[in-house]
Parts: structure tokens; sequence; C-alpha cells
């Protein structure tokens, strides 16, 4: 099998996922948690999860993905012995889960749950501090620790003296996540943890998530029903399909784009040829774009993009005759920013633009020019052509 | 009013019995009914078991029962353990059911996260489970302190019953002032004692009370 590469560059063109043909030289991967033909069989009969094969590696963030009953979180939950199995072996690096004391392992692997489940008779601190408590760190020690994560998180420390109740939803889960990171494991675990949120408050989390991923580098496993999020987070994304069936274990590009059956393809929707987009990261040609400042008397003649001191855009101009004093009454708004990341967004920032043109914008939200829908479908059908879109 | 002043030394003895009898019953119900509530609250079987019978325990009539007790535990008939006794049992029929529904309540996800964060069982107990558990667990607590405090006075039959023996002694001597103060300790104690447990609660669980 070729190697896998994060993010290779080749012809200008970011392929994330998707095992491109690229042998990439890795030593040894240590495989961090190992399902082992591992069976869950319920006492009423129900077979929750079956003969699950299937290796997490270190350092990824690993979704589980599928609709409810199809044994994701039983499958997560066997990890830190919240349930055992029926029979199968599970190993965290390289040790059988069932040989090791429960209360013990668990205190070795982070668990972020649904709606945070925080204690709401502890204050946040203490709810941070809890597994470096319950593993004999002294109390000092244990809420200098805490109050670290809570900046860690993004959470401002004079939170730490607050009940959970005091939080939001967001805020909450923030504190959850702290929570599960501070006795430093290797091995994180997460059970829909950002279900309970509105999608805005989500958003954030997710960002979040990936940017504390960037840093910490722990073996993540990730379960939602969100097919989205599966895509968002996850570095390699399994499917579980219902019946505690695997139906595919794979890069999310390689989901979106080969999908191993129809269960599959139904589970990751409707737009997966649009979706794709989001994986490829292309030099789209930026053309230039007539600007102009409110306030400035200009002749329109065609559309003209408006923008403020900071060359930020403010919206579009157009249908106007001979030479017009720009007013931010006569301004139609204007459709997503593209800021030179994924072909997605470059054809979104162009199909939602009123003149058809995206906006481009620089880190500082300057713009730089526009694209146009074309170019981004010959970027793609040149990558395609080069054998970059995974199939 | 003037029976008590005239007679202080004498209610300050029967309210000091009284006392006793109504808070040592309180106290070792309490402590029996943690143990039993528990299991009830993890077992179906022992929901089963102890619901019904608590119930039946509680409609048997004070007087009957506390007139029966010296007979079933052969105790000397002006013993206190006489009184004690019945009252730990409706205290326990009361509390068992208090407990059982503080624990139930106790949200799901809570007791998820402790497990998977590596409480062992007696730990989450005394630590999660039963904190989580006070607020409903005291509100059953005032209500059974309370009714002890009320019932104590049926004591006055066996011999025994703080303010009711005022009442019995009040009746046959006819002494209407008499009567009316024991009354009157029976409502102070029963509003100081449930007042008492109220702020003993607010101190023990402020984290309830705190809003958005």
């Amino acid at each position: 099998m070729p190697g896998y590469a994060e993010r290779v560059k080749v012809f200008g063109i970011y392929i994330q996922g998707g095992p491109i043909g690229v042998v990439v030289a890795t030593g040894g991967i240590r495989r961090v948690i190992e399902f082992r033909a591992v069976t869950k069989r319920f006492e009423d009969g129900t077979i929750a999860v079956d003969e699950l094969d299937l290796t997490v590696e270190a350092g990824t963030i690993t979704v589980f993905v599928g609709p409810s009953g199809c044994g994701k979180t039983t499958s997560l939950r066997m990890v830190n012995r919240m349930i055992d199995p029926t029979s199968g072996t599970i190993l965290v690096d390289g040790k059988d889960v069932l040989t090791v004391d429960p209360p013990t392992l668990r205190r070795g692997i982070g668990y972020v749950i649904q709606q945070a489940g925080l204690f709401p008779h502890r204050t946040v601190l203490d709810n941070v501090a809890t597994v470096p408590l319950l593993s004999g760190w002294d109390k000092r020690k244990a809420r200098t620790r805490a109050a670290e994560l809570l900046e860690i998180v993004g959470l401002d420390p004079a939170f730490g003296k607050r009940y959970p109740a005091q939080l939001s939803g967001g805020q909450q889960q923030r504190v959850g996540v702290a929570r599960a990171l501070a006795a430093d494991p290797p091995v994180l675990l997460m059970d829909e943890p950002f279900s309970a949120v509105d999608p805005v408050v989500r958003e954030d989390l997710q960002n979040e998530l990936l940017r504390l991923q960037a840093e910490l580098d722990k073996t993540i496993v990730f379960v939602t029903h969100d097919i989205d999020e599966a895509l968002k987070l996850g570095e390699r994304v399994a499917v579980f399909q219902t019946g505690g069936h695997l139906a595919q274990y794979a890069k999310p590009a390689e989901l979106l784009s080969a999908p191993a059956n129809d269960f599959v393809a139904s589970f990751v929707g409707r737009d997966r040829g649009y979706r794709t987009l989001t994986f490829l990261h292309a030099d789209v040609p930026v053309h230039p774009v007539t600007t102009a400042r409110l306030g400035e008397r200009v002749t329109i003649t065609d559309w003209t993009l408006v923008v403020d001191e900071q060359n930020r855009p403010k919206g579009w101009l157009s249908g106007v005759d001979g030479e017009v004093e720009v007013a931010e009454k006569d301004l139609i708004s204007g459709g997503s920013l593209y800021d030179g990341t994924t072909l997605r967004g470059a054809l979104d920032a162009a199909l939602s633009s009123p003149s058809a043109l995206g906006v481009v914008v620089d880190d500082a939200g300057a713009v730089t020019g526009v694209v146009q829908a074309a170019d981004v479908i010959q970027a793609l059908a040149k990558a395609r052509a080069a054998g970059e879109v995974p199939k | 009013m003037t029976w008590i002043f005239e007679n202080w030394e004498r209610f300050w003895e029967v309210t000091e019995v009284h006392l006793r009898l109504s808070v040592v019953p309180v106290v070792i119900g309490f402590v029996l009914s943690i143990p039993l509530g528990w299991w009830a609250s993890r077992s179906q079987t022992a929901r089963a078991i102890l619901f019904p019978f608590a119930n039946i325990l509680f409609t048997i009539p004070s007087i009957a029962l506390i007139v029966i007790t010296p007979v079933l535990i052969g105790v000397k008939i002006l013993d206190e353990i006489n009184v004690i006794v019945p009252l730990v049992v409706y205290t326990v029929a009361l509390m068992v059911r208090a407990v059982a529904d503080a624990l139930a309540a106790v949200p799901g996800n809570v007791v998820a996260a402790a497990n998977a964060m590596g409480f062992r069982p007696l730990r989450r107990f005394l630590t999660v489970d039963f904190p989580l558990a006070l607020p409903v667990t005291i509100a059953g607590l005032r209500v059974a302190t309370v009714s002890n405090i009320s019932m104590v006075s049926v004591g006055a039959l066996v011999g025994l019953g703080g303010y009711g023996q005022l009442f019995t002694e009040g009746y046959q001597t006819d002494n209407t002032d008499k009567v009316l103060a024991g009354l009157i300790g029976t409502v102070v104690l029963a509003v100081l004692a449930d007042g008492l447990l109220l702020l003993i609660g607010r101190l023990l669980t402020p984290w309830a009370r705190v809003g958005r």
C-alpha cells in the first residue's frame, strides 16, 4: 500500500488526505489503539459492534461516524472499559485493556462526554483538577495545572471560581475538554462532545479542537453522528453502519470521492462532489477588480467593489449611470469571501457573489482580487487530469 | 403562656427529652436509609421490596407502633428505646424513598463522566453522587424531622414523650395552659429544626442556587 501523506504539494495543488501514490518515508508507525475482531453483544441479544478491526494511529484525530445504533459510541466506550467487549481484543499502546483495572486505565485516557457532564457541585477549577486529584497530586499543584488548562482551551482563568451552571453551553464544553486534558493523557476519547451546542458555537469549538490538536498531538477518537463534523475534524474517518459494521475507514477526501458502498455514499450525502472541493487546495487565477471607496465620486461602468479605508470589502455597486458618489445605501451586499485556502471556498465565493466574481482577501481581510467559477472548475479539471483527485 | 414561665425548669426538662427523642431517631434513621436508598436507586428488585414495605410501615398508626414496641423488643416500658425504635422505623420508611429518588435524579452524563475520569465506586458515591443528591435528601429530611417532632408526643402513652406528657397531664388536671405550653413547645421546636436544616442545606449546596 502506498504511504500516506498528510498534505503534499503537487503542482501547486494541495491535497489533504487520500492515498496519492507518493511514498513518504516514515518510520514504523506506532499504532496506539487497535481493535482486533471486537464484538459486543448486549444481554438482549442485539449486536452493537460486529467483528471490528480497526487501528487508530498515534497523533491523529480519528472520527467514528454513523447513524444512531451503529455501535460508534459502544466502540469508543470499550477503549476505556466503560463497556467490555463480548469477544476480541482492544490494545492501547500494545497493551490489552482488559488486563488493566478500569479506574487506573481511565485516569490515563481523557474523556469528553456529551453536554460536558461537568460536576455541578464543583467549581470550574475543581472540575478541571478532577483527574490529577484522583491520581494523587496535591491540591495546589492540581489547581495550578487546572488554571493553565483553562487558558489553553481559551477560557479566562477567572471562570475557575464559578460553578458550571454559571457558564454557557459552549464554555462548559471547553471546561469539559480542559478536564479531559488535565492529566496530559496521550489518548483522548470524545463522545459527541459538540452535539448539544448551537451551530455557531459548535464551529468555534471544532476550530479550537483543531488548533489544540496542532499543539498537543494527542491520539483522539471522536464520535459524532454529523458527517460534516466528521469530515472537518477527522484525519481518518470510520463510517459505521447499523448493526455495528464498519462500512469504510478512510481519509475524508476518499470517503467523498470513493465511497465503499451505497450506505456510505448516501450517508456522506448529496453534495459530496461539491464537498470534495473542501479537500483541494489549488492555485486559482486571481483577477484584478475595479474598486472604489465610500464617498468617492466615480464613473461606474461595470461591477465595482466598494472597500473601506483598510481596503476591506463593503459591497458591490452596479447599474448606475454616469458619475456617482459612492454611498452606503446603494451597495449590494457581497457573498462569501475566499481566503485562498480551499477550492470549495473559491467556488462558493464566486457563486454567492452578486457579480459572479468571488472576492479574494488576504489574512488582514483586505481585497487582493477576484476569482471566477469557471477558473475553479478548470483548476479542478486540471487536478483530475493530473490524478490528484482521489478516485 | 404563664405556665411556661412559672414552670421554666420543668418546661426545659421536657423540651430536652422531646428534642432527644425526635433527633436521635432522625439521625439513626437517616444513616440507615443511605445504604438502603442507594440499593433501591440501583436495583429494581430492591425497589420492589423496599418501597411497598416502607409504605406499609408508614401506614401503621403511631400509637399502635409505640404501644406494641416494648412487647416486641422486650425492654422495660419506660425505656426511651420504646419511642426511638418506632420513630427510626418511620424515618427510614420516609427517607429510603427520598434518598433513592435523590440518587436516581443525579444526571446520567455526570455519573458517566465520573466513571470515565476514573473514580472508584465508594469515592464516586461520597464525592459525586451523594453531594448531588443532597438538595432532595435534605428536603426529605426536613419532612422526617418535623413529622418526628410532632409524633414524639404520642410516646406519652407509654410514659415518655416530652411535650406529650404536658398534654396528658394537662388533660387529666384540666389545665389548658399546660396543654397550650406543650403545643407551643412542639411548634417552636419544629420551626427551629426545619429552619436549621434549611440553613445547613444551603451551606452545603451553594452550587444549587447559582443562576446564569
